[in-house]
C-alpha cells in the first residue's frame, strides 16, 4: 500500500510554536496535516507561528488552501503566521498564487534564497 | 504557447490506468505518469510541472466530480513525436456548467473545504495547453499537453 508520505513536528519556544512540515502536500495529505496543526493552534494559541516548509518535496494548490486555512486559524485567536524557507517545490506554488503578498515569508539566511 | 503543440503527432508509446476516486491515489497518479515519462529523459523541472498539473486534474475529479461518493478515474498517458507529452483525465461525475468560470483563477465552488480556487490556473502554467471538455451530469475530461526540452 501507499504509505503517508507527510509529516508534522511541532517545537514550542515561549510564545512561539514552529511547525516543520515534510514530505508531499496535496488534498490527500492536507485534509490531516489541517487537523493536527488546528488542534495544537487552539490549545496552545502561540502568538506567533512558524511554518517551516524547507522539507516539502511535492505541492500542489492544496498546500495554498492549507497554508491560508492556517493563517484564518491563527488569525483568529490573534496570532500571526509566518512562512519560513518554502522549498523550491511550495516556492513555486507560492508565487504563482501571489502569496507573498498577503503572507509573511522569511528566509532564515540569503545562502538558502539564492540557491533557488 | 498553444500553437507550436502539433495534436496530430504521431504517437510513440502509451499507457492507460484506471482507479477509484480515493485520495490515497492523488500521490499514484502523478508518480505513475512521472515514471512512464521518465524514459524520454525530461528535467527535474518538467517532471516537477507534469506532477503538479497531474495532480490538479485528478484532485478535482476526487472532491468534485464525484463528490458525493466515490467514482472511476481514466487516466491515458501518450508519448508522442516531438517529445509532447499528452495527458487525459477523465471521470463521469458532475461535469462542470461554466468552463471558462471554472478555469478563472481563485474560482472555487468549495471554499469550505479550502479549495484555493488555483487548480486549472496551475495546469495552464506548468503546461503549454489544457483542454477542458465537459457535460453536466455526464462527467469531464481534462487534456494536458506538455513539450520537453530537445
Ligand atoms: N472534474 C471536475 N468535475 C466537476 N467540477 C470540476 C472538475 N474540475 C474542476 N471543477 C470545477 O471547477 C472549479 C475550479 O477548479 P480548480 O481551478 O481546480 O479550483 P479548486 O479545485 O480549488 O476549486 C472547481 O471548484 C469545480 O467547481
Ligand atoms: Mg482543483
Amino acid at each position: 500500500m501507499i504509505h503517508v508520505k507527510h509529516q508534522v513536528a511541532f517545537e514550542r519556544m515561549q510564545d512561539t510554536l514552529y511547525i516543520r512540515l515534510s514530505g508531499e502536500i496535496d488534498h490527500h495529505s492536507a485534509v490531516d496535516v489541517r487537523v493536527q496543526i488546528d488542534e495544537k493552534l487552539l490549545s496552545d494559541r502561540p502568538k506567533y507561528v512558524y511554518l517551516d516548509l524547507s522539507s516539502i518535496d511535492f505541492m500542489d494548490s492544496s498546500g495554498l488552501g492549507l497554508i491560508m486555512g492556517r493563517m484564518a486559524t491563527a488569525n483568529r485567536y490573534g496570532g500571526q503566521l509566518i512562512v519560513l524557507d518554502p522549498s523550491p517545490a511550495a516556492g513555486r506554488m507560492i508565487r504563482l498564487a501571489a502569496l507573498d503578498r498577503v503572507i509573511q515569508i522569511q528566509f532564515s539566511n540569503t545562502e538558502r534564497r539564492t540557491s533557488k | 504557447m498553444t500553437a507550436t503543440i502539433d495534436y496530430t503527432a504521431r504517437v510513440e508509446n502509451e499507457m492507460d490506468l484506471k482507479m477509484p476516486s480515493r485520495s490515497v491515489n492523488e500521490g499514484f497518479a502523478r508518480a505513475a505518469v512521472a515514471a512512464f515519462c521518465a524514459q524520454l529523459n525530461p528535467t527535474a523541472v518538467e517532471l516537477a510541472d507534469l506532477k503538479c498539473a497531474v495532480s490538479e486534474a485528478v484532485t478535482n475529479c476526487i472532491v468534485h466530480a464525484y463528490r458525493d461518493g466515490i467514482g472511476e478515474i481514466r487516466l491515458n498517458v501518450k508519448l508522442c513525436e516531438g517529445r509532447i507529452v499528452q495527458v487525459e483525465i477523465r471521470d463521469r461525475g458532475c461535469g462542470i456548467p461554466d468552463i471558462k468560470k471554472a478555469r478563472e483563477p481563485l474560482f472555487t465552488t468549495d471554499a469550505a473545504g479550502e479549495r484555493s480556487g488555483m487548480g486549472f490556473t496551475v495546469m495552464e502554467s506548468f503546461c503549454d495547453a489544457v483542454r477542458v471538455q465537459s457535460r453536466p451530469g455526464r462527467g469531464t475530461t481534462v487534456v494536458l499537453l506538455k513539450r520537453l526540452h530537445p
